[in-house]
């Protein structure tokens, strides 16, 4: 397995697309088109082939012993988070080459995909600090370039926002690495894992645990942090909404979290407990603030805070039980909000219009985007045989057995607010008298495939709930975040000395 | 010692500039010294006092600078470069569209 290959192929469509394509917009489409495919493919090829029992493979970038050079890691966490970003990807850019028909600038529009996809797949590969960084930045800056895509004013205003705070907050985090390279003398993950747990109890550790909360905190959007992202998701083209809300905050924010502090930290206690809280947090003041939403896509935008607080709030409680969940409500979240976003795509698509009050009767008009919502709608809400109900489930259950009753009566409350404002949704834009004025257009094809597979893969997804799926697919994700040690431990007969 | 206070004090000058400023351009700025204070730390932490530039030399045994964190600055000048070009032409086309460069006037958003 070529490792790089998910970072170069990407990296390299990108600047095919930039080179050859300028004038020729078929190309475009089609050298994103069999990019994002062909990593799709080896995503899943590469989770599968790892051998179940803490499986992990290791490349490095030159012929050098790791402290000299950057390591690729895989193991069950990152060839998951493959699988999440290059699913999410595959389905956006397919259903972008229609979508897209409204832009300028086609190329242009697939060079920056393709940039932020390889940023992002670097991230979740990256067994080096100050890697993980540059990956994050080139995933970041080609999300700030999409968010101002369609540069109207509003536009324009949601990018700077958030690059102004994307900009703070990674200088921080640039900060809090170089205070661990002053402690521990090398950048590699593993080596940094090992120094730090023989002296765990160094004072200086609690300045990195807060720079890099607030670090990626704000790219996660948990709750003090989250100002942002309900401007700038919103505000990208539909595809790149999905693509952010469903795999971008995932990838810099929880994947990074999770394998900073379970993996290399070794899931402090302090940390933990402020992770908890936050996640609490954002669960009820994200719900609470998508119920006074009109704008469809600002009220999509919230309800990603809301479900990303559940998704922390699994992994937080640092139990078997709540990472269970918290892996499950990861991949699920993705799958369910692109699908949303999708859809509140093919709505302005068709209509022109976002505002649910000045919509209205579309289940008529356009079946499929009303059918495939109502999926969704269902899944975000938690009703049974769809995804989201196992995976909140699972997480209100751990919430309980690790005896913190009052968070899980509040996660358990607070799906009943994501019910309300579907529901709202469902009222005003899809029954009801149609209030419409504009011209209506048509959903094209691609548009209506990508959300179909999406909403079929809403219910398919359950099944890997059934025991002995679940034995070979999540239980050894699972075990990867759980025994922290095991991530330093497989790679130690790697390393050089230092 | 006198010198990592100082560094870690830029930082929060950048800090302090880019949560109160009011002007696109000032903000901008404010960025770039919290980005300039981190480059620093990184040289602050590779600086031996004594040592000579990282080149060895078959017989000669000197103590040496960390070359490591030097490379790390410069990938991350070309990152903030980056950065700092992408929000400026950000300014540039929100003065076209605002006529103004004050934040509390530009609020088309909100929520």
């Amino acid at each position: 397995m070529i490792l790089s290959q998910f970072i170069f192929v990407p990296l390299f469509a990108a600047f095919l697309i930039a080179l050859v394509a300028r004038k020729r917009e078929n190309i475009a489409t089609a050298i994103a088109l069999i990019a994002t495919g062909w990593i799709f493919i080896f995503s899943l090829i590469a989770f599968f082939k790892l051998p179940a029992e803490a499986g992990m493979i290791m490349k490095t970038t030159s012929g050098w012993k790791i402290p000299f050079t950057i390591a690729l890691v895989l193991d069950h966490l990152s060839a998951f988070m493959l699988i999440v970003i290059n699913l999410v990807a595959f389905f956006s850019a397919f259903y972008a080459i229609q979508y897209i028909k409204h832009f300028t600038g086609k190329w242009n529009f697939f060079a920056l995909f393709m940039l932020m996809l390889a940023g992002m797949n670097g991230v979740a590969l990256t067994g080096d600090f100050f890697n993980l960084y540059v990956f994050m930045e080139i995933s970041l800056i080609s999300a700030y370039a999409l968010v101002a895509f369609g540069t109207e004013s509003e536009e324009l205003e949601a990018s700077f926002k958030y690059a102004t705070m994307g900009a703070i907050t990674s200088t921080m985090i640039l900060f809090g690495i170089g205070i661990l390279y002053s402690f521990t003398s090398t950048l590699n993950m593993a080596q940094v894992g090992q120094t730090i747990q023989a002296n765990p109890s160094n004072k200086l550790l609690f300045l990195v645990y807060g720079l890099f909360i607030a670090g990626f905190g704000l790219k996660t959007a948990l709750v003090p942090f989250h100002a942002w992202l309900p401007d700038a998701h919103p505000s990208a083209p539909a595809p790149i909404s999905a693509m952010l809300s469903g795999v971008l905050i995932k990838t810099l924010g929880v994947y990074a979290l999770i394998r900073i502090f379970f993996n290399i930290f070794g899931a402090p206690p302090v940390v933990l407990t402020i992770l908890l809280l936050l996640a609490t947090l954002s669960i009820v003041i994200g719900g609470f603030l998508s119920l006074v939403q009109w704008d469809f896509k600002r009220l999509l935008g919230f309800s990603s805070i809301s479900q990303i607080g559940y998704v922390i709030l699994g992994f937080a409680l640092g139990t078997k039980l709540g990472i269970l969940g918290g892996v499950l409500h990861l991949l699920y979240h993705s799958i369910f909000k692109s699908l949303l976003f999708l859809d509140s795509g093919a709505v302005e698509y068709a209509t022109g219009e976002r505002d649910i009050r000045k919509l209205g009767g579309l289940a008529k008009k356009m079946p499929v985007t009303s059918f495939t919502n109502m999926i969704g709608t269902l899944s975000i809400a938690g009703i049974p045989p769809f995804n989201g109900f196992f995976s909140k489930l699972i997480i209100i259950i751990a919430c309980f057995a690790a005896g913190h009753f009052v968070i899980g009566f509040i996660a358990a409350l607070a799906s009943i607010v994501t019910l309300a404002y579907f529901l709202k949704v469902q009222k005003h834009a899809f029954y009801g008298e149609s209030k419409l004025k504009n011209n209506f257009e048509k959903v094209p094809f691609t548009l209506k495939t990508s959300m179909i597979i999406l909403a079929v893969l809403c219910l398919v997804s359950s099944l890997l709930l059934i025991p002995s799926v679940r034995q070979t697919t999540v239980q050894p994700i699972v075990d990867a975040v759980w025994n922290a040690t095991q991530y330093i431990d497989k790679i130690v007969p790697f390393l050089g000395s230092v | 010692m006198i010198l990592y206070l100082m560094c870690f004090f830029l930082f929060l000058v950048g800090l302090y500039g880019a949560i109160t400023k009011r002007d696109l351009i000032k903000i901008i700025l404010a960025i770039g010294i919290m980005g300039y204070s981190v480059n620093l730390f990184l040289i602050l932490i590779a600086y031996r006092s004594g040592a000579l530039a990282p080149i060895l030399e078959k017989g000669l045994e000197f103590s040496m600078v960390d070359p490591l964190p030097q490379a790390l600055v410069l990938t991350s000048i070309v990152i903030e470069l980056g950065i700092t070009a992408l929000l400026a032409a950000l300014a540039i086309r929100i003065y076209e569209k605002y006529d103004t460069l004050d934040i509390t006037k530009i609020r088309r958003l909100k929520g």
